[in-house]
């Protein structure tokens, strides 16, 4: 066991180190940060000294090297835009993405259980299947379109059919169904963290993001509950609950259900931390302040320090999820138990 | 009512035992899969006819009057006399014929990317579930790597290396393929995932062991008994993922490094018009919506049935 | 009857909230992307200086006209017996914002800071020497040559208090390479008239009225509270004003502009900027790298840059694509800068069958087996930098085509364009030029000059001509402000037919806001919030 979990670490550790290095070599595809650094009046001149100066002309390899033992220290330099270090951006930014992908994990999950659950229950059922096609249509449009829908709707055209819907029954809090279009509201500090979570605005703000964000989890949510339900519904022990007369929603809900949980819950685990990367798009759109935006505008500008710094925190996020669902199997599974201890050996 | 369908004693060709298989049985019976396989059909053979359907070549510049911009739907255009069905866009692009053509390349771009990503990732899955020990801590530690990385920025480093190796004036030429490359690299790992733990389950079945006993080769094994077996999980992944890589090609475009804004796929289509959501030429993003919706639900109705269709233990009601 | 009192109540208290309001008004201010960083001497950009522009004063600012209006400096001349040194009279009775008094020792610090190997300035500042305080309230600068133009140069060169940078160690601008943040990046002590309350990069930056403003009385001063928010998704912003959330939009996307102006209670402003959009060729010797005529360039033909100079239908591009924005152009300047005229600026006539005829008789004919064109070459574009770059660009493309070019469409952010046009790798591109000078030498000297360590920096076509250069270098020293602009007129004649660069059009913009408050065009793209009155929407 505890060579199993040493052996995990260091290939954790490799995994880092190998995220560094290719995020580190192409850098230089996404452009060229001194064009931005230096004003149209730059001399060719000033901009070679520059590119000297931060270190650019080094051969990749070594640039590599200075990151690396840098950022074992802890220390990931200056941000190139914002002339800040580059911890204390990450550290400003993280709580908006992390209550932002939490609670759209947390969506997707309780959505997804029961919508799935239902469609598995009334398998042909006609709501069953438009709420599978409904699903599909939202996968089968770009983030960046939903996110901006949702806000055409609740933010915009709010604004009027609230009114009207004030005018016509006389009560005037109509428009507070309306929500914000960008950023994170009002937000309350707590030590270092910042959150949204107890302020009204803030809590509004969260609303349309999180579901942009959550909507492709809760599908795959959804339908890996539906087919795993199915699955679970044939089992012979199922079927022998059946015959041992339980009613039928305790059957469903208590043994089917209880069954479909593991997987379901590793999946929701190793997606959390896609739902971390990948909520780029989505802060994007609605000017959320968090790491997702910011690599977003390090992207546009070149800012290699922010650049790196983000791929080695995804790195991180990731690796830390596998190594705890690699435990968590083990604890589940006592014959992969076995089966691990013995390849690692 | 068809011949092929009544009992017959000769031995049947190939064409009448697939339609008396299981498979094709459920096809007829499911009216959901009959309508999606007809939109697909429709869609892909739209896309592949539009020189002859389109009224305009989409993809020739010189062919655009920019006065015909912004063309409503049924309307005629100002510059050139034409008549635009789905209205023009802001080059004077026939919206019509920008999503035939459009489709085209998304379906060719999704096609080949699932198919590229899927043989890669099934392989490697297989390889790993199968043989465990080193080999599998190698593979799946890349498939770690390759999923802790954006699907955008692998893509983006594909095509920075590929930008450094072809040559500048067949840069145009390369785009889709690069394309291919860089949506594919970045989805293996999924695949690679779910067939590596089923074939860790399967693999300890004795059936399997069984057949090993026999003097299979492991190769013939993982053929033959494994990979039936994680077809399903894997055909779920591939209908999303089709979906998703035509997606990801227009994330792509809008980064930059996707197809040639005078080439546009559905996906750049609709990236190009949701900048006209509050300005009221909603042709532009509606119709290039509607149609990859449809392709997308169409494919992915498709999937479901196929995956219920090849799960023997789903088939039959209780 | 019940009615009526309930509307009287409302009209009254609706007045009482305007009264009020009259004296406490926010306004949400909504650009696409925040600041770089307050540091006033490290970022020589626009949102930066914008909003720096509120905070910190130079000695001039740049008016809504164009022209200088005189801010910490009362008065400037040239020394009449000292043709290399101007005299600067300061304004008295000014304080920073900590309550220092701003005086001679300011400046000074503030131009050495500004001239600093890591400040953002200094390519502007190149022919100073020495900046010397007379008095408390008396500068001298001392300039390389007589620089009757210097103070076309200053009107984005901030003063900052000596004894505040000092105090908190920012007395060199931002360095990237120190692994320390400077005081100075998200603090800010400056004359101007909006305090700083709080800043917190990219999500929102506060600013509260000076109240002890020098120009307290002199200017409106109506925004109390100026709330400076970046929104970076075009979209998203729009959604915002239309929502209420934000009162001024800084950058409107063309094609949301007839609808903001149909729309109840918003005001669009458009106007022009002072920047130019054009197109460039390579023109050297060699074969270019991207087309497929390998035994020659066609660009380095007169000829053909000319045909596709006249091949360029200006007038739709700014009618259809800008939407009416935007004026077309015939030569690399705007009206807003010296030496500008109206027979240089005249954009040419529009003629494809002349364009054909002219590439017919450069010998570059059709070819039957290459889809009828002429030639192919690579077209690199930005899509992030211009108004409406890539849709300019797909229609130049589709313009191209009528005379037989094959352009090939590669967009991409400026991140990646601008280096390569440093590096001299691109054979056709699209490039736009502000002109912070006013004056025509920053373009010559730039784009014109023949690339070298000093000038033609941004002149990525290879073009080069000797005399042309020494007539250029000559400009920056020639005292006689009418022999000049003479000269300067000649050298647009020359240029103009030479071709080097494909004008297309001076860029507009336009701002969008409501509740009342006006915010007008900036030829610079700027906003200065002291001016802006409420009109009443």
């Amino acid at each position: 066991m505890f060579a199993y979990l040493t052996k995990s670490l260091l290939q954790a550790l490799l995994v880092m180190l190998a995220v560094a290095f290719i995020g580190f070599s192409m850098f230089r595809f996404v452009g060229d940060p001194v064009a931005n650094l230096v004003g149209q009046e730059a001399t060719i001149q000033d901009r070679e000294e520059l590119a000297q100066l931060l270190g650019l002309n080094d051969p990749i390899p070594l640039q590599f090297f200075h990151f690396v033992t840098n950022a074992a220290q802890g220390e990931f330099g200056v941000s190139y835009r914002q002339g800040r270090r580059v911890s204390d951006l990450l550290a400003e930014r993280l709580p908006a993405t992390l209550e932002l992908a939490l609670l759209s994990a947390l969506f997707a999950f309780v959505v997804g259980m029961i919508l799935g659950v239902y469609a598995a229950i009334r398998r042909d059922g006609v709501v069953a299947n438009i709420v599978m096609s409904v699903s599909l249509i939202g996968v089968s449009l770009p983030t960046f379109l939903i996110g901006i829908g949702l806000i055409y709707v609740f933010a915009v055209e709010c604004r009027s059919w609230s009114t009207a819907l004030a005018a016509w029954t006389g009560w005037q809090g109509w428009s507070g169904a309306c929500l914000p279009s960008f950023g994170r509201g009002e937000t309350v500090r707590i030590g270092w963290w910042t959150t949204g979570l107890l302020t009204e605005s803030g809590l509004k703000s969260l609303i349309m993001p999180t579901i942009t964000l959550g909507f492709f989890q809760l599908t795959l949510v959804m339908r890996l509950v539906r087919s795993e339900m199915l699955e679970v519904m044939r089992t012979d022990f199922v079927k022998f609950a059946r015959a041992r007369g339980l009613p039928e929603r305790v059957v469903q809900l208590k043994h089917a259900l209880r069954n479909t949980m593991i997987p379901v819950v590793t999946i929701v685990g190793l997606q959390l931390g896609s739902v971390i990367a990948f909520a780029i798009v989505t802060e994007t759109v609605f000017q959320w302040p968090g790491l997702g935006a910011l690599f977003v505008q390090s992207v546009q500008f070149v800012d290699i320090p922010v650049m790196s710094a983000y791929l080695m925190f995804v790195g991180f996020v990731f690796v830390v999820v596998n190594l705890a669902t690699d435990l968590l199997y083990l604890l589940l599974d006592p014959r992969l138990r076995t089966a691990k201890t013995a390849a690692a050996q | 009512m068809l011949a092929p369908s009544q009992p017959t004693e000769q031995p049947k060709g190939w064409l009448a035992r697939t339609w008396d298989s299981d498979v094709a049985y459920s096809f007829r019976h499911s009216p959901v899969a009959i309508g999606a396989a007809v939109a697909s059909i429709i869609m892909i053979g739209a896309a592949l006819l539009a020189p002859l359907l389109a009224p305009q070549n989409a993809f020739d510049p010189a062919q655009l009057n920019l006065l015909d911009g912004y063309t409503r739907p049924g309307e005629t255009g100002m510059g050139s006399g034409n008549y635009f069905v789905l209205g023009a866009d802001n080059q004077g692009r026939d919206v019509f014929s920008a999503i035939l053509y459009g489709s085209r390349v998304s379906l060719f771009v999704g096609f080949a990317s699932v198919v590229f990503s899927m043989v890669l990732g099934v392989g490697l899955g297989l390889v790993a579930g199968y043989l465990g020990g080193r080999t599998d801590a190698v593979i799946m530690r890349i498939a770690d790597i390759q999923l802790s990385f954006p699907a955008i920025l692998i893509a983006l480093l594909v095509f920075g290396i590929a930008r450094g190796i072809i040559p500048p004036a067949l840069h145009e030429q390369m785009a889709i393929g690069v394309l291919i490359v860089a949506i594919g690299l970045s989805n293996w790992a999924q695949y690679a995932r779910t067939v590596r733990a089923s074939t860790m389950v399967e693999k300890r079945k004795e059936y399997v062991e069984a057949a090993r006993l026999l003097g299979m080769s492991p190769f013939s094994v993982m053929w033959r008994h494994v990979l039936p077996n994680v077809a399903g999980p894997v055909l779920v992944i591939a209908t999303i993922n089709l979906a998703l890589a035509i997606i990801e090609e227009a994330t792509l475009s809008y980064l930059g490094v996707g197809v040639p804004a005078t080439q546009p796929s559905l996906g750049t289509l609709i990236r190009f018009g949701q900048q006209y959501l509050f300005s009221g030429e909603w042709w532009i993003l509606l119709f290039p919506a509607l149609a990859l919706i449809l392709l997308a639900l169409a494919v992915n109705l498709l999937g479901d049935w196929l995956r219920d269709a090849l799960n023997p233990k789903l088939r039959q009601k209780s | 009857m019940k009615k009526s009192t309930f509307l009287t109540l409302a009209l009254l208290s609706a007045f009482a909230v305007s009264t009020v309001a009259a004296d406490a008004r926010t306004v949400r201010w909504a650009r696409s992307i925040d600041a770089q960083t307050l540091d006033p001497h490290a970022a020589n950009i626009g949102p930066t200086s914008a909003l720096a522009h509120q905070m910190y004063e130079p000695l001039v600012i740049r008016g809504y006209d164009g022209q200088l209006i005189p801010t910490l400096a009362t008065e400037f001349r040239i020394l009449p017996d000292r043709p290399t040194v101007w005299e600067v009279k300061l304004r008295q009775g000014v304080r920073f914002h900590n309550g220092n008094a701003f005086n001679a020792d300011d400046v000074v610090f503030s131009f050495t800071r500004a001239r600093a190997p890591t400040s953002d300035y200094r390519g502007l500042l190149t022919s100073i020497t020495d900046v010397r305080k007379v008095d408390d309230h008396t500068v001298h600068i001392e300039t390389r040559a007589p620089n009757p133009l210097l103070f076309q140069n200053l009107a984005d060169i901030f003063m900052m208090d000596k004894e505040w940078t000092e105090q908190n160690n920012a007395t060199q601008p931002q360095n990237i390479r120190e692994r320390q943040e400077n005081h100075a990046t998200r603090n800010a002590n400056g004359t101007g008239p909006y305090v700083l309350v709080s800043r917190e990069p990219d999500i929102r930056t506060v600013m509260r009225r000076n109240e002890n403003y020098w120009g307290r009385n002199q200017y409106p001063l109506e925004v109390s509270e100026l709330i400076m928010v970046p929104i970076r998704e075009n979209a998203t912003r729009i959604a915002a004003l239309l929502s209420g959330e934000v009162d001024v939009v800084h950058d409107v996307p063309v094609q949301d502009i007839a609808r903001l102006q149909q729309t109840q209670g918003i005001r669009v402003n458009i106007g022009e900027e002072n920047r130019v959009i054009f197109l460039s060729f390579n023109v050297g010797a060699e074969p270019l790298r991207s087309s497929d005529i390998r035994d020659r360039n066609p660009f380095a033909n007169r000829t053909v840059r000319q045909a596709v100079n006249i091949a360029i239908n200006r007038d739709a591009i700014t009618r259809v694509v800008m939407r009416g924005q935007g004026a077309p152009i015939g030569y690399l300047g705007t009206r807003f800068i010296n030496g500008h005229s109206a027979e240089i600026a005249a954009p040419p006539r529009f003629d494809v069958a002349a364009a054909n005829r002219m590439l017919d008789e450069a010998g570059f004919p059709r070819r039957a087996a290459e889809g009828n064109t002429r030639f192919s070459v690579s077209f690199h574009c930005t899509n992030d930098r211009y108004v409406s770059d890539e849709a300019i660009c797909q229609a130049v493309v589709a313009m191209l085509g009528q005379i037989g070019i094959r352009a090939n469409l590669v967009a991409r952010p400026a991140a990646q364009h601008f280096p390569e046009i440093q590096r001299l790798e691109l054979d056709f591109y699209l490039l736009g030029w502000g002109i912070p000078t006013y004056d025509s030498e920053y373009n010559f000297n730039f784009l014109y000059h023949t690339r070298g360590q000093q000038a033609g920096t941004w002149n990525g076509t290879r073009f080069s001509n000797p005399d042309l250069d020494r007539r250029i270098i000559a400009l920056a020293s020639t005292p006689d402000q009418a022999a000049r602009n003479r000269e300067i007129a000649d050298l647009w004649r020359i240029l103009r037919e030479e071709t080097v660069y494909v004008p297309l059009h001076v860029q507009s913009i336009s701002h969008a806001m409501r509740g009342g408050i006006d915010v007008p065009i900036h030829p610079g793209a700027g906003a200065w919030f002291k001016f802006f009155q409420f009109r009443g929407s």
